[in-house]
This record gives C-alpha cells, sequence and structure tokens, in this order.
C-alpha cells in the first residue's frame, strides 16, 4: 500500500499531501484500482494480461501464494480442437476462437505448445455414431481439418492401441502445453505492464460503493472501480457477495497419472475416448515435456479446496484407459494429482456484467474447454471493458513478450558453454532426473511473479518433476530460494503459508 | 580430455575402485562426483555400524568414507566435484558439465560406474490422498537434519522398515521427535536385524507389520496418515483402518539403482535388480564399460560395496593395461526357488582367480534351509543356513575347481527347506 501512496502521489504539491490523504480516505480507500480481477488462474491472468495493454491500473488477487494453483495447474493441459461443445454456446464460441490464437501468444510468452493432433476412439456402432455427431458439431463449430478414419488406420499411426478399435475422429488442431507455464508467463508479462499480484489474499466480503468497490481479503481492503470475477470453483462465492442473481459451482474432480518420461512416447497423439455425460472420459495424452498423463475419472465434490486423490478413483482411471490401450503403463507412475473443475449450474460459460451490479464482470463456470477458450475469452472481456468504461487507452510501451526463459536442456552444446562462461550458475545441475541447473532456478525466481516456494520453482524450472520427485534437489532449491529471497531456510514453504517443510534447528544446528 | 578410466560417482563404490584400479597400476585415473564432495550418501550417515567387515572397527559413515578419500588423495588420483554427467555414448565418450570447465567431453579407454541408487518416492507406490509438505524419503530426511543440521517435524510416522527408515526413527527420536510407528507393508522388515533392534526395540518404536498407508490427509502440512492392515495379497483389509496423527511422513520403501546414464550407453539392465547385467569382472554388456555398487544392485552393507569396487577397479585396470581372454564358455548364473537374484550374471572361467563370490537376496524369509548350488542339474555345494531374510545379502563363494571340466553352462542357486 505504501508504494501505492508514493506513486500517486508524485503528481501532487507535497504541501497538500494531507489533503490528498483526506480526499483518499473519504473516498473510502487509501490507492483506487480501477480493474481487481479475483483469481489468478489461466483466465484471470490471461484478463490481467490483455488489459495490462490500456492505461489502467489493474490488480491481480489470489487466496493462494502462487499464481496458477487451482484448476490451471492440474488438467489435462490439452488445448482441444473445439467440436465437442454443442454449437451456440459459449464453450462452442470460445474454444473455437481461442485454439489458433495459442500460436502468437506461446510465442510471445515463450511458452511451449505442440499441436500432436487427438483422436476420439470409438469401439463399436454407437460410438461411430457419436463420432459421426461429433464432426457434424465441428463442422458447425468451423474446425478445420477433421475427419473419420478407419480403425487399421488409426493402428498405423498409434500402434500401441487396442485392435477393438473400429474408427476415429482425427482433429490435427489439437495440441498440448504446460497450462502452469503457460498462466505463470501470463501473470509475469502482465506484471511487467504494471499489473499489481496481490497473493495469499483471500477475499471475504466485496462491499458496492458508490463509485467503487471495497474489496475485503484476510489481509486488507483493495477498492477499485471494476471487478472481474475469475474465481474458479470459488466463483458462485465471489458473485454472491454483490449480485442476487445466482449461479452454483460445483467442484468436478478429475484425477490423473504422470507417468515416467521413458514411457512418454506410447502415444504421439492426444487420445479421447467417446464423450461421457460428465466430461470427454479418460484419455491418454503425451505431456509436453515428455511424460505421459492418464485420467480424468469424474467425481462431484462438495468442497472447493478437497484435491485428494483417491485408490478408487485411480484405479477406475486403469481400468478405463486399458480399454484404450491394454498395455498402457500405469506401472511407469511418478506422481498422481486431482484437479477440480467449476461444473455451473447454467451448463455454459458465464461471462458478462452482472445485471444487478454495474462494473462487476463474471466470468465463471470456466471448465473444460477453459484453457482453449482464454485467449478468446479474454479478448472478449476486454470488449466488455470497453462496453463499459468507453474507449481504453493504449499504453505506449506496452511489451507484448516476457524475457526468454532459459532452458539449458534445450540449448545446443555452444549454447551451453557460452551460458556458463557468462555465468558459472548454469554449469550447475541442481536437479538431476531433469537436468535443470541453478542459473535456471536462480532466473525464475527474480523476476516478476517469481517463484518463492518449492512448487513455485518446480512448476517454473521444473526440478522435482521427474522421478525422484525432488529427493535429491528438493534440499538444495529450498537453500537457492532462501539465498536469492534473503531468508532462512526453515521460512521456504513447499506451497501455500503453513506448507512449512522444516521446523527449526537440530539440537547440534543451532 | 582423454583418460584411461574414467569412474562416475565418488562414493564407496567408485572411491574403492579407483584406489584399487590405482594401485593395479594404471595413473590415468580421473573420479567424476556430482556432490560437493566425495563420500556419497555416507557423508550424511553420521550414525554408526560401518566397517566391521573392511576394517574390523566400528566407524561412522563419514569416517569410512574418509578412510576412502585419504588414500585417493595419498594416490594422487584426479576427481572433478559438483560435476554432472550427462551423457555417455557407446564409444566410451562422456559428456559432462561443471561450473569450472562448462561442457566437456571426456574420452576413456575404461569407464566404471558407480552411481549408486535413490530412493522409491510416494508416487512410485501410490499412496492416494492429498500433496502436502512434511512428506519425505527417509534419507533427505536425513540430509535435512544431519547436513544441514535442520528437524523435519515433531511428530512422525515412518513407512517402510528398509534401513534408512529405521536409522532415521532412532535419529529424530534422539532429537526430541515422537516417532508413532513404522509400518510395513510386507510380513517382515526388509532392514538388517540389528536396525530393528538397536533402531526401533531399544526405544520402544511399534514395528506394525502387514500394514499400509491407504490414505493421506492434510491441506498445507500433512496432518494425519490412515493406516490399513493388509492381507496376504497385499490388499488393504476393509474394518481394519486406523488414523494416526502427524506432521511429518518419512518414506522408506525401497532403493532403486540410477541407471540413467547406463541406458544412455544402450547397457543391458537386469529387470530384477534394476542395475546393468555384470560378468565375474564386473564389466557391463559393453566391453570396457564396468560397474559397481548400488548402481547395480542394492547392497545391505557398504564394505560389500568396497569389495565390489575394488573387483571392478582391479578388473578395469586389467582391461587397460592387458585386456581380458576372451571366452568360448560362458557360465550363466540362474536364480532357483527362493533366490530373487544373483550377482553377477555370468562367469568366464578363464578370468577367475581361484573362486567367485555370489552375491544374491532371498524372496522371503526362510529359516533351517539349505543353499543348493547347482551346475545344471548337478548339485557342487549345499550350504546350512538358520535364516535367510530378503534384508540381508547372502554372499556365496565358489572355488574355481568346482566349476571346471563340465560343459554345463547354467549355475543355478536354489533354497532348500531343511528335511525335504
Amino acid at each position: 500500500m505504501g508504494r501505492c501512496i508514493e506513486v500517486d502521489l508524485c503528481g501532487f504539491f507535497i504541501a497538500n499531501s494531507l489533503l490528498v490523504v483526506i480526499w483518499y480516505l473519504q473516498k473510502g480507500g487509501v490507492c483506487m484500482y480501477d480493474v481487481a480481477i479475483i483469481g489468478a488462474g489461466v483466465i484471470g491472468a490471461f484478463i490481467a494480461r490483455e488489459l495490462s495493454r490500456y492505461e489502467l491500473k489493474i490488480a491481480l488477487i489470489d487466496k493462494d501464494n502462487d499464481v496458477s494453483n487451482g484448476a490451471s495447474k492440474a488438467n489435462s493441459a490439452i488445448i482441444h480442437a473445439g467440436y465437442d461443445a454443442k454449437p451456440g454456446t459459449n464453450m462452442a464460441k470460445f474454444n473455437s476462437l481461442g485454439n489458433p490464437m495459442f500460436d502468437k501468444i506461446c510465442q510471445e510468452l515463450d511458452v511451449e505448445i505442440d499441436r500432436i493432433g487427438s483422436f476420439v476412439i470409438g469401439f463399436d456402432d454407437a460410438d461411430m455414431e457419436t463420432i459421426e455427431g461429433l464432426y457434424k458439431r465441428g463442422i458447425e463449430n468451423s474446425i478445420e481439418g477433421l475427419e473419420i478414419i478407419d480403425g487399421d488406420k488409426v493402428r498405423e499411426m498409434e500402434p500401441n492401441l487396442n485392435d477393438t478399435i473400429k474408427g476415429a475422429l482425427y482433429a490435427p488442431t489439437c495440441g498440448i502445453l504446460s497450462p502452469w507455464e503457460l498462466t505463470i508467463a501470463l501473470a509475469e508479462n502482465a506484471a511487467d505492464n504494471g499489473v499489481e499480484i496481490l497473493l495469499n489474499n483471500e477475499v471475504e466480503d466485496i462491499k458496492k460503493r458508490d463509485l467503487a468497490y471495497k474489496i475485503i481479503t484476510n489481509k486488507r481492503e483493495i477498492d477499485s472501480k471494476y471487478v472481474i470475477n475469475c474465481a474458479g470453483v470459488y466463483a458462485d462465492k465471489i458473485n454472491n457477495m454483490v449480485s442476487n442473481e445466482s449461479f452454483e459451482i460445483t467442484p468436478r474432480k478429475g484425477q490423473y497419472f504422470v507417468l515416467d518420461k521413458s514411457v512418454g512416447d506410447f502415444v504421439d497423439t492426444v487420445i479421447f475416448q467417446c464423450p461421457l455425460n460428465v466430461g470427454k472420459g479418460v484419455i491418454i495424452v503425451p505431456t509436453i515435456h515428455g511424460n505421459l498423463l492418464v485420467g480424468p475419472d469424474a467425481e462431484d465434490i462438495e468442497e472447493k479446496d478437497n484435491t485428494a486423490t483417491s485408490a478408487e478413483g485411480l484405479e477406475y482411471i486403469k481400468e478405463v484407459a486399458r480399454r484404450s490401450a491394454a498395455t498402457v503403463p500405469v506401472n511407469k507412475v511418478i506422481t498422481t494429482y486431482s484437479g477440480l473443475r467449476a461444473e455451473v449450474s447454467t451448463g455454459d460459460f458465464v461471462i458478462g456484467e452482472a445485471r444487478d451490479a454495474k462494473g462487476f464482470i463474471n466470468v465463471a463456470g470456466i471448465k473444460s474447454p477453459g484453457l482453449s477458450s482464454s485467449p478468446a475469452i479474454a479478448e472478449y472481456v476486454v470488449d466488455i471493458m470497453k462496453d463499459i468504461r468507453g474507449e481504453l487507452i493504449e499504453k505506449d510501451k506496452f511489451n507484448p513478450r516476457r524475457r526468454r526463459v532459459l532452458r539449458f536442456d534445450k540449448l545446443s552444446d555452444e549454447e551451453k558453454t557460452d551460458l556458463i562462461k557468462k555465468d558459472p550458475r548454469f554449469g550447475r545441475i541442481i536437479c538431476r532426473c531433469e537436468s535443470v541447473t541453478e542459473g535456471e532456478i536462480v532466473d525464475i525466481i527474480n523476476r516478476n511473479a517469481g517463484a518463492t516456494t518449492v512448487d513455485g520453482v518446480k512448476r517454473r524450472a521444473r526440478p522435482g518433476t521427474g522421478r525422484c520427485q525432488g529427493g535429491f534437489c528438493g534440499p538444495r532449491v529450498a537453500e537457492i530460494l532462501a539465498r536469492e529471497l534473503n531468508k532462512d531456510i526453515a521460512e521456504i514453504v513447499k506451497d501455500n503459508e503453513g506448507s512449512y517443510i522444516l521446523t527449526g534447528k537440530t539440537s547440534k544446528g543451532e | 580430455m582423454d583418460y584411461d578410466i574414467v569412474i562416475i560417482g565418488g562414493g564407496p563404490a567408485g572411491l574403492a575402485a579407483a584406489v584399487e584400479a590405482k594401485k593395479s597400476r594404471v595413473d590415468n585415473i580421473l573420479i567424476i562426483e556430482r556432490d560437493r564432495e566425495l563420500g556419497g550418501i555416507l557423508q550424511q550417515c553420521i550414525h554408526n555400524g560401518f566397517g566391521l567387515h573392511e576394517f574390523k572397527e566400528e566407524l561412522t559413515g563419514p569416517e569410512y568414507a574418509e578412510r576412502f578419500i585419504d588414500q585417493v588423495k595419498e594416490l594422487q588420483i584426479e576427481y572433478k566435484l559438483d560435476t554432472m554427467v550427462l551423457n555417455i555414448s557407446e564409444d566410451k565418450i562422456i559428456s559432462a558439465v561443471n561450473s569450472e570447465d562448462g561442457l566437456i567431453n571426456i574420452k576413456a579407454k575404461s569407464i566404471i560406474l558407480s552411481m549408486g541408487c535413490r530412493e522409491r518416492t510416494r508416487g512410485a507406490i501410490n499412496i492416494p490422498g492429498t500433496r502436502p509438505s512434511g512428506i519425505f524419503t527417509a534419507g533427505t530426511a536425513q540430509r535435512y537434519i544431519n547436513m544441514e543440521g535442520y528437524m523435519v517435524g515433531k511428530k512422525i510416522f515412518i513407512l517402510g522398515s528398509g534401513d534408512i527408515g529405521l536409522i532415521m526413527a532412532r535419529r529424530l527420536t534422539l532429537e526430541g521427535a515422537q516417532v508413532m510407528g513404522v509400518a510395513e507393508l510386507l510380513p517382515y522388515s526388509g532392514g538388517l536385524t540389528r536396525n530393528i533392534t538397536q533402531c526401533l526395540h531399544d526405544y520402544n518404536i511399534p514395528l506394525l507389520l502387514s500394514h499400509t498407508i491407504i490414505r493421506i490427509d492434510g491441506r498445507d502440512r500433512i496432518q494425519g496418515i490412515e493406516l490399513s492392515e493388509v492381507d496376504e495379497n497385499r490388499r488393504p483389509i476393509p474394518g481394519t483402518e486406523k488414523y494416526y496423527e502427524c506432521d511429518t511422513l518419512l518414506l522408506s520403501v525401497g532403493l532403486i539403482p540410477e541407471n540413467e546414464l547406463s541406458k544412455s550407453a544402450n547397457l543391458k539392465l537386469d529387470n530384477i535388480t534394476g542395475g546393468p547385467i555384470v560378468n565375474e569382472s564386473m564389466e557391463t554388456s559393453r566391453e570396457g564399460i564396468f560397474a559397481c555398487g548400488n548402481v547395480v544392485h542394492v547392497h545391505d552393507l557398504v564394505d560389500y560395496v568396497s569389495e565390489e569396487g575394488r573387483r571392478a577397479g582391479k578388473n578395469a585396470a586389467k582391461y587397460v593395461l592387458e585386456g581380458f581372454s576372451n571366452s568360448e564358455r560362458t557360465i550363466q548364473t540362474k536364480s532357483g526357488k527362493g533366490i530373487r537374484y544373483i550377482v553377477p550374471q555370468q562367469i568366464r572361467l578363464e578370468n577367475l582367480d581361484n573362486s567367485i563370490t555370489l552375491f544374491m537376496r532371498s524372496d522371503d524369509v526362510y529359516s533351517d534351509l539349505i543353499i543348493n548350488v547347482k551346475l545344471g542339474q548337478e548339485v557342487i555345494k549345499r550350504i546350512k543356513k538358520r535364516t535367510l531374510t530378503p534384508g540381508e545379502m547372502e554372499r556365496v563363494n565358489i572355488d574355481i575347481n568346482l566349476l571346471k571340466g563340465t560343459a554345463r553352462e547354467t549355475l543355478v542357486v536354489e533354497i532348500e527347506k531343511e528335511g525335504q
């Protein structure tokens, strides 16, 4: 808050400062934002980044200790082609618009994407009928390159799939990327362009004032003229603080297996089964980092923070995945996780200004294909802002690019040699499984929206994502974080506040 | 950079190999170590019990390592610390990286692999539940406590009765933490008997055999675990669930030989040990590449790691100086009833001095048994034993004369119950 006053005071005579403070206080806050975005997932971060093109004072607020800490870090990591959603829905519209937008944004933000294509496989006539229906939907949704192919052709392209496959819908525009890397990149770029990121601020109430909203968090009060609700599974709660037109969000849990890189090439494309009533079924998909992902199941739950995996759920996934490929190597698991999709009572993305709350914009119920739709949603929300506020003034100095992320592993030998000469820390491998250097870890800590936690480092630079799951590098990463952030190693947490790692010195450590 | 012998990994296996190779008159030797000092995992094992066979006295891990490090220095064997090997090619070019030299390619006449092993993780054994902090592999906790001087928790539960877990149960108790219990999936412990006595019984820490954790609880920090008894197929028995409150969970659920580099050199690996297939000289499937210690198979005592390291060092030197006589006759070792694995997997008689020591582990707990060694169908050696447990490695020495003069190609070791 101190920073906020300083900046705003610059335009005033110092003699008037007292009056200014009184004026601020009368307005109901010390510091007024133009836009407050609640929720730093892929949707919130994308909107923040798109709005940071304009002369606006923006806060990106999240209850957690890092950006991308909800559904954006735990999903199927797929950019869907867009044939799946019912024509005319928001899901269909934004998915088909969003998919082609990824190449540009990924290039600008130095985020890897690979359009590996997808199959929806069918085992019998009923499935083939479904596939026919998906194909027709795809045409209506203007999805390019769709093709229905027979079982032999499928197995030719994916020899590990079962003989029982009758045919498949092929969609070449389906892609894979790391959703949390994208979200982190968006948040970083937004912060580079002036957005303030306020972490560990859980919104407890929002009060409507004459000209603005007062957002009350567990840490502070935030005043903002406009509020954008991107709170994921909590979006109903946030909406209900302001609007009487309610909707309900049910968390729908999906669990996944992450398999070792040694089996990352089990399939080369995304393998869907025919959609079920509760989701897109169990998929087998290579990740952008070369692992194999198998999941999810779908279970509606009550608690919005329950991301525990269950033995039954994981067993179910194995069983269903074996229908696609009997030999799916689920014994090569390195970890499991679960994420919560925001299933909304309206059945479709809720995007728009609340009718009974001017300046309060919901971007809610963003379940699958939310990631795939995110660029188009962000663009649309900018349009809504323009409608509400009138024309937005573009910044002279908006920088669409973020500083290149160095990935030692991907460099040529000459580049590696040069880099180590310039900075010897790139010659010190910290993570043995993924070959991540100290230089890379230091770099991702010392950025806007940089890592402050062990999981934060893991998501940005990958130490600890390999087969030893941080057994060797965990203590080294904590040590580097402590050094770079000027903290004692015992202050370093794994993820959220409260996820402490060490409990103090040993008797001899004193 | 050119060397006669490059040793990858400066733990007990690599150090013993280096010393022995040098003593065998090879001068141009390099040890590459990824950590900041030589000694490997011994440096964090500050408890004693090391060296009873090797030095006939009880040493701590760092003391044991120091004896070898002193020899390495005395013999002026070259080593690089903080250096990570990224790849080994089939023609023995090693690419490595460190801060000082940058990216380096080293050509070696012979390579000795001694990278050791890593711990199995929660993911590898698939415990469901949340993903809070406070879950450590036993070795990581050991590093925090013994090397960094920090405690990992106050109320601790340990899953798995491997030796590091047992040692840590005692260590944590001595540091004032409360160790609630040690659960073991199997009906017997995977650790050394002496560790169960000295680390659990002496401190009244319960060992719960045939138990496993079925759920981890806690959002930010672990708050508790749900334990269940398991049946003979290792499946949880419904109705036996019990909740334990704890702020820390240690996993001591097995070690895996670390063979990513072996794979890059296209070595043949043994599915059971997880390490490279080796012959009597500790040579792998690729000529001139040797392996020793926990990268080959997980040992119970470091003393035997050193012994195996010496064997590799001596033979790598022999390979560099004179080469091996290539055998017309290779005997394959084979695990019979009751034996899980045998190392080495191949024996070339021409390269044996007087005898060969086979390292093996049983697949279950046996009492009053006989170990039968058979060449083909013919029993060539019988050893009576009171007990044999998978937690303790068994060594069987076979005189070369017992192997000579027969055309049979398979050496089988099996367990026979006495009286059968």
